[in-house]
């Protein structure tokens, strides 16, 4: 899916109108978009333990990574652009990691005895 | 026609392309806004996931992979007919455009139709959020017997099998459950925050379908107006911008909530 010809030519010439992505480069993430939401239900069939979240998730992003660059035409547009987006996404990561970080400080029975305990 | 235009460029800008670019630029800062949104909602979820991982992956079960598959290729193939609206809207293809904007919100609205009917269905199981949910939960869902490990792992790591001992100033707080030993074929405690979290995701995201469907009706309208063409497609860019957001959450939130293991 590099089609390096296209990227590049955008940028060099500002002035022209917008970047139009040729439609063979659309529907060929449409159909990888296709492809690997089967592979996710497939793959979701298979029991890997945690494995079976960090691929479900790995999948998802480069899914999601397709959209933004081609149907988003991210990868033709000002870096300005991507950089909003990329910001966007680094602080949702800090809110949910600080946050996840902050639910699991804490001990499950504040008053001693109380509450269901920790196995020792 | 091309010169009965009236949005050539407004009088703050310098030129077409330098309105162009604020639009866009505007635009996804907006979509920054709502990725923080969603953001919070996947916080929610990576919270009480992390702590109830019994809870969700029984709960899951519940929610008809099939349906959910077909609706993530719906809204893929719309996202597709989308990126073809706007390249035709850039091509000046007037009566292309229509039709790709009129597949689109036909496939808007399919998905809005798998997911009433999948709505529906928990609405009769009483798979419901909070204090509403009322369903008669099995060890195992009837669906799929012979997948489901009838004791949730993770309980027995989380609650201590040794009833409390004391129980606490009045009020403070709620005694733990202790029922863990017996209770350990039956289904996880809590099952309704599960569908909490489904609902309240699944249904922000139908909202944004809803007004998506709006948007690109909008854009329909004007299109056929013969307003867009190459000079002038930024609001069918931006409107597809949009879409192909709600489409990105979509993805994130199928193998989340349906595909759990």
């Amino acid at each position: 899916m590099t089609e390096a010809p296209d990227g590049p030519v955008a940028h060099a010439e500002p002035a022209g109108a917008t970047h139009v992505v040729p439609v063979r480069v659309l529907a060929r993430v449409w159909g990888a978009l296709l492809v690997l939401t089967l592979l996710t239900v497939a793959v979701a069939r298979v029991d890997l333990g945690s494995l079976n979240l960090d691929l479900a998730m790995l999948i998802a992003t480069v899914k999601a990574t397709l959209v933004v660059l081609y149907f988003m035409h991210l990868r033709y547009d000002r870096p300005i652009l991507a950089v909003v987006f990329a910001a966007a996404l680094l602080f949702v990561a800090l809110f949910v990691s600080i946050t996840l970080l902050d639910t699991h400080a804490y001990a499950h029975n504040l008053i001693p005895d109380y509450g269901p305990a920790l196995p020792k | 026609m091309a010169d009965t235009r009236t949005h050539a460029v407004a009088h703050h800008f310098d030129d077409a392309e330098q309105q162009r670019e604020a639009g866009k630029l505007g635009m996804w800062i907006f979509l920054a806004t709502e990725i923080l949104l969603f953001g919070g909602l996947f916080c929610a979820y990576a919270v009480y996931r992390s702590n109830h991982p019994e809870v969700f992956i029984y709960a899951h079960r519940y929610l008809d992979k099939t349906l959910g598959a077909l609706n993530t290729a719906v809204l893929i193939c719309s996202s597709f007919t989308m990126a073809l609206a706007v390249r035709a809207a850039q091509l000046g293809r007037r009566r292309q455009l229509v039709g790709l904007l009129g597949a689109t919100i036909a496939l808007a609205v399919c998905f809005l139709g798998v997911k009433g009917i999948e709505y529906e269905q928990k609405w009769k199981e009483g798979l419901l959020w909070g204090a509403h949910f009322h369903a008669k939960l099995a060890p195992a869902p009837p669906a799929l017997p012979q997948t489901l490990p009838a004791v949730p792992p993770a309980e027995g790591e989380e609650r201590s099998l040794i009833p409390p001992a004391a129980t606490g100033p009045a009020g403070l707080a709620r005694p733990g459950r202790a029922e863990v030993a017996e209770g350990a074929q039956g289904p996880p405690h809590d099952v309704q925050v599960f569908f909490a979290v489904y609902f309240l995701m699944t249904g922000l995201h139908g909202v944004h379908v809803i007004v998506g469907i709006g948007l690109l009706t909008w854009m329909m309208v004007r299109a056929k107006r013969g307003e867009f063409g190459p000079e002038y497609a930024t609001p069918v860019d931006l409107a597809g911008l949009y879409w192909h957001l709600v489409d990105i959450i979509w993805i994130f939130l199928f193998p989340l909530l349906y595909l759990i293991r």
